[in-house]
């Protein structure tokens, strides 16, 4: 994958930045364009999302996707943060017996992979049980 | 607009066809149907052909030029229709606007993929670009464990089983027995689901359809000119698609596909059909929750009941609603853009009364449920016995 591609989602993956529309107050993650309520009237900024959230759904995933293959076994999940948008993410940090749907989760700063041993190492969140 | 009729039918067998390339599977597949139709291929007016990842699979995009290229039909009109999973079911519904708006007479709904050409590590990742690749897949996200987050849920809040979903995989492996072209024709238990290895839990090995090589065709023909070509025509009484976000989290409910609901409302109304009045119905069951969540959302049973339901044998052939009876996804196998035109080749023969020992009974209206991503497309057709 070509850098630029990492390099210019940077602010929304390594920040938790989405949107939130001043016409509608929706806060939107991930990041839109067009606010989907209220199209060309919405006014989107840019919004830093609160780091809490619960877990809605979870899967210990032991065919990994390609890249992920040293993490295997690994927790994903469907998180909703406290701001009401929700996200897909693992969960880190966790005996995955343990987890159920319901916890509260904090989202932290984890390296998430890389493209190959000269390319570039990539970072985003993670969720950890609280 | 004009009735639109399905005129012939064509499949390859579908599993891992080593021998066969991409080409000679789609001819074979069309020239089935043009043998069923009873046509010269030269009365083909136009060709869409579905086909969600020629370019992952077999490095080569264009396949419309392809495919009208060795079927000898240049220079017919042909056009590749893509939407993940639902890339047949899609081609089917341009096929049935081109010949209803009376711009084409005959039109060739085909679909096809060649799976097998790459390592499943390849096509396990060209699958997974049907998921959203900048907020799932980068993450860690893998296409089962989408299905597996809808089944913990489904789990969570209507109390479905893990033998409940092994319950689909069994009916489907043995609906595939009477289907020659299915990809397995083996029996398969409860215990074998629950026994077979973790991929993301809950959703095991057998719970997943295959990796498929597989081409399939209808012919769609003006419901006025049909009788020319068949003594059953089968109509195409509806037809609905409809959208939805393309990451499974951004959508308000994980157990209940809200493109198939609305798909289905479409569908339904146009035919002037409900539930009740189907005999029939082939369901995107690419994993063994995705039946149960199916039939929920296309009405055969309330919304948390698609366990239950199953658990009754009421999806079985012979059961209240025969569900898949051609094996579906599971069972016969799932090469992607063929699926959806698949489904409808099956409804086609059921209600022709074509099936042989998966025959169901006096049926005369049937439903094909295709499912792109994790439901980020969806397409329902409603198709009757037109005699």
């Amino acid at each position: 994958m070509a850098v630029p591609r990492f390099w210019r989602e940077i602010p929304n993956r390594y920040n938790l930045v989405g949107a939130r529309c001043g016409n509608c107050n929706k806060v939107l993650f991930p990041p839109r364009y067009i606010c989907p309520y209220c199209r060309r009237m919405g006014k989107l900024e840019p919004y830093r999302l609160k780091r809490r959230g619960k877990v809605l759904s979870y899967t210990v995933v032991h065919i990994a996707a390609n890249g992920f293959e040293d993490q295997a076994p690994y927790l994903l999940a469907i998180i909703e943060l406290e701001d009401g948008p929700r996200l897909t993410a693992q969960i880190t940090d966790c005996n995955p017996d343990e987890i159920k749907i319901g916890d509260e989760v904090e989202m932290i700063f984890r390296r998430m992979g890389e493209e190959s041993q000269d390319g570039v190492i990539y970072y985003g969140f993670k969720a950890r049980r609280i | 607009m004009r009735d639109v009729a399905v005129i012939g039918v064509g499949l390859t067998k579908f599993g891992e066809l080593w021998d066969l390339s991409f080409r000679q599977m789609m001819m074979e597949a069309g020239a089935r149907a043009i043998e069923d139709a009873e046509i010269d291929g030269k009365q083909i007016d136009a060709m869409y052909v579905g086909n969600m990842s020629s370019g992952q699979f077999i490095r080569q995009e264009h396949i419309s030029s392809i495919v009208a290229d060795h079927a000898g039909l240049v220079p017919v009109p042909s056009t590749r229709v893509e939407g993940a999973c639902a890339s047949g079911g899609l081609a089917l519904r341009q096929a049935v606007i081109a010949v209803a708006s009376g711009i084409h007479d005959i039109v060739v709904a085909a679909g096809i993929e060649k799976m097998t050409d790459v390592l499943t590590g390849q096509a396990t990742g060209a699958l997974a670009t049907a998921a959203d690749q900048e907020w799932e897949v980068y993450v860690g996200a893998t296409f089962p464990s989408l299905y597996a987050l809808m089944a913990r849920r489904h789990m969570y809040e209507f109390g479905t089983t893990e033998q409940q979903m092994a319950m689909v995989a069994v009916k489907n492996h043995h609906n595939a027995r009477f289907n020659t072209c299915a990809q397995y024709q083996t029996e398969i238990t409860v215990e074998d689901v629950l026994k077979s290895p973790l991929v993301t839990s809950p959703i095991k090995l057998l719970d997943c359809s295959p990796i498929t090589d597989g081409a399939a065709c209808v012919i769609l023909a003006p419901a006025e000119k049909a009788r020319k070509f068949t003594d059953i025509p089968i109509l195409v009484a509806g037809t609905g698609q409809a959208s939805d976000t393309i990451s499974l989290h951004s959508r308000s409910s994980l157990t209940s596909l809200r493109a198939t609901i609305e798909a289905t409302r479409t569908a339904y109304k146009m035919a002037s059909v409900k539930p009740d009045d189907i005999d029939l119905v082939e369901v995107h069951d690419c994993f063994t929750i995705a039946e149960i969540i199916a039939i929920e959302d296309l009405g055969f049973c309330k919304k948390g009941e698609g366990g239950k339901v199953t658990e009754q044998g009421e999806t079985a052939i012979g059961g209240r609603i025969p569900v898949n009876t051609s094996g579906g996804l599971k069972g016969k196998g799932h090469p992607v853009g063929a699926t959806g035109i698949a489904q409808a080749v099956e409804i086609v023969q059921q209600l022709r009364g074509e099936a042989g020992k998966r025959q169901v009974d006096g049926a005369e209206v049937g439903l094909t449920h295709n499912v792109g991503g994790s439901g980020g497309t969806a397409v329902v057709h409603v198709l009757r016995r037109g005699d």
